[in-house]
């Protein structure tokens, strides 16, 4: 066997199994930069997948489905916002409240799309000649319109933190919410915004495993994949970049486990499962190690804002 | 124009009246929202609620199997609630729990003939010591370097999970189980001894020790009052001299172990043999107990008895063709207005008008 047949593959499944993570660790960047903790990814993903997975079912139109998703994950994060920003609750149980919360809810919602296909999922659309070039093509130009569309979020989420005025001030609301409260910026507002717009990423996240990757609705198919998403969030220190080299990595760890098969390694399916999760694990202490624990997290993250302790 | 505006004051202490109420009203809220949620959805919410209340508080039977569901929940309670009053953000009790049931296992698995005295130690011993030392591999790199605790915990369970599912599936299978996921069933000496003829096993006496040993620690030891400082401010714990460090390790170390020890007491009280899903999400649940229950231990046995309940009540819906996972959306409902309330008990919130200039 040679290289390329087990390499190109590998890759080309790398960037559709990271796909789903890079989409919720973009959602999950921009709502920590603001300042929020979000541990409810894997609820609002579930509630994306399922939503996005009804509409796409009952419209026949998988656009709809992510349209719904985006809707969903974000009046999910809704409520995270209402409880952290306005009630500066404590953020770390009011994720795992809409991580528990979003569980259950789309387990609820899902139970009668069970074992339904969706007539239309998104399927893969070379991209013309930029699909024809050698070893590139194949891993990053020949899959559907989602990881496409990822591609140019990435930029445009990087292009938009480190390159324009409304996100050096997003940058700044995590770091000093009192300077920008300050200088006139509404720090409640923005920091709806971002959580918001947090959720609605993740949803997306959520409906490209159910109308993508694997187009169909199982009950907890995101399988802890928004808790990788918070992960490589810390990995990727916050930077869009590494979030996507991250969510590659994570995807090919996902993929390699089919794969190793045909290399003629023997390994119980129970450990290929395993993979992705102890990978998360090694792969944060050691970045976090290598920092000596001093990484640059938004130097306000996870504290409420509140004007009269200033 | 006249708007009104809704400001938070913040209390000088928080209102003991809110510390009751609150997850009370928290519970009703739940259950209310859920109810319009039922509505929408096209199901009648009183007969379901009335069915989940029925078959989990309204008979012998199902107060048993409330009970039943109560112990583990409790005990995964406890575990987690010791870490938290550290503001330590142990999410891992559910592989805790797997990873005790295991090492538990393990023991009747390999020696079936131990005596009972020696047997039931035994297990409890291997499952506290399984379930703390996974806690502990969190544990060591958040003292050492801060690496977050909830990731890793987290992560953990689903490893701790397949582990089992390995072991059930493969080396540990009970050849004569007709291929399902289970192991060979424990001798006598191994199981539990149950309160009189009911499931209902000495798992709770553990929870009831546990909760009052714990009650005591918190409120009079030395221990108890270094982990609260630290919990509280960990500056101002440095600055008194605590260690830290140690006390990340110890925490978190016996916080899976009480985890772990209720793996042992399910495996040991209520299946009698290793499988595949020994747990519905015990460990989960707990979060929300412990936090509704403010991490008072004594707090925690009541309201495990009322979650116990909740969750045999999913159950029961399911025969009506309700999905049980409504029980988990109820949940993290109780969870949002708890939380929503807290602001209640620690600060005043003040209407009043406004004359506004728009």
């Amino acid at each position: 066997m040679n290289i390329q047949e087990f390499l190109i593959p590998l890759l080309a499944a790398s960037v559709i199994a990271g796909t789903p993570i890079l989409y919720a660790a973009l959602g999950e960047l921009i709502t920590e930069r603001a300042g929020i903790i979000n541990l409810g990814v894997e609820g609002i993903m579930l509630v994306g997948a399922v939503s996005g997975f009804m509409a796409a079912v009952t419209t026949g139109n998988p656009w709809l489905g992510l349209l719904a998703a985006m809707l969903a994950g974000g009046a999910v994060a809704l409520i995270h916002a209402f409880l952290t920003i306005t009630l500066r609750a404590n953020q770390v149980v009011s994720g795992l409240a809409l991580t528990i919360f979003g569980t259950g809810l789309s387990g609820y919602l899902g139970k009668a799309y069970i074992g339904i296909p969706v007539q239309k999922p998104f399927s893969a659309i070379p991209l013309g000649p930029l699909a024809e070039i050698p070893f590139i093509g194949p891993i990053l130009f020949q899959h559907d319109a989602l990881v496409y569309i990822s591609y140019v979020l990435v930029v445009v989420v990087w292009y938009f933190m480190y390159h324009t005025r409304p996100g050096l001030n997003l940058r700044a609301l995590g770091e000093n919410p009192a300077a920008m409260d300050a200088l006139g910026l509404n720090v409640f507002y923005l920091r709806y915004i971002y959580v918001v717009a947090g959720g609605a990423l993740g949803g997306i996240g959520g409906a490209y495993l159910s109308l993508a990757y694997a187009p169909s609705w199982l009950e907890n198919m995101t399988a802890g994949r928004g808790w990788i998403a918070v992960a490589l969030v810390i990995f990727a220190l916050w930077n869009p970049w590494r979030a996507m080299m991250g969510a590659y990595l994570f995807g090919g760890i996902d993929a390699l486990g089919f794969r190793l098969q045909v290399l003629g390694i023997q390994m119980s399916p129970f450990f290929l499962q395993m993979l992705p999760y102890l990978f998360t694990v090694i792969i944060l202490v050691f970045v976090v190690a290598r920092h000596k624990g001093r990484l640059t997290s938004p130097g306000a993250l996870g504290l409420a804002y509140d004007r009269e302790e200033r | 124009m006249n708007r009104l505006i809704f400001k938070l004051e913040k209390r000088l202490t928080p209102s003991p009246a809110m510390v009751f109420i609150i997850p009370l009203i928290s519970v009703l809220l739940a259950l209310l929202l859920g109810a319009i949620f039922l509505v929408l959805t096209g199901e009648k919410p009183l007969t379901i609620y009335a069915l989940m209340f029925e078959d989990s508080l309204g008979s012998k039977y199902g107060l048993t199997e409330t009970m039943v569901k109560a112990i583990p929940l409790m005990l995964t309670s406890l575990g987690v609630s010791l870490a938290f009053k550290m503001k330590l953000w142990n999410i891992g009790a559910e592989g805790q729990l797997y990873m005790g049931a295991m090492a538990a296992s393990w023991l009747p698995l390999t020696f079936p003939y131990l005596p009972v005295y020696l047997m039931l130690p035994g297990m409890l011993i291997l499952g506290m010591i399984a379930g703390g030392l996974w806690a502990l591999l969190t544990a060591i790199p958040r003292a050492i370097w801060k690496v977050n605790e909830i990731i890793t915990t987290l992560m953990l369970n689903y490893v701790a999970i397949l582990w089992v599912d390995f072991l059930v599936y493969g080396p540990w299978r009970d050849p004569k189980g007709s291929n399902f996921p289970i192991t060979a069933p424990f001798a006598e000496a191994a199981r539990l001894p149950g309160l009189g003829n009911s499931r209902i096993h000495a798992g709770l006496f553990f929870a009831l020790a546990l909760a009052v040993i714990l009650a005591i620690v918190f409120k009079y030891s030395r221990w108890g009052y270094t982990i609260n400082v630290i919990g509280s401010s960990e500056r101002a714990a440095r600055y008194a001299g605590m260690n830290i460090k140690r006390n990340i390790l110890w925490v978190m170390f016996l916080s899976g172990a009480i985890s772990g020890l209720a793996g042992m007491a399910e495996v040991s009280g209520i299946i009698g043999k290793l499988q595949h899903g020994i747990s519905p999400g015990y460990g989960y649940t707990a979060i929300i107990i412990a936090w509704l229950s403010k991490l008072n231990p004594l707090a925690i046995l009541i309201v495990s008895v009322l979650f116990g309940a909740l969750q045999v009540g999913g159950y029961a819906v399911q025969v009506e063709g309700v999905p049980a996972a409504v029980a988990t959306m109820l949940q993290g409902a109780i969870l949002f207005f708890v939380l929503g309330g807290e602001v209640l008990t620690n600060y005043r919130m003040k209407l009043f008008g406004q004359k506004g200039e728009e």
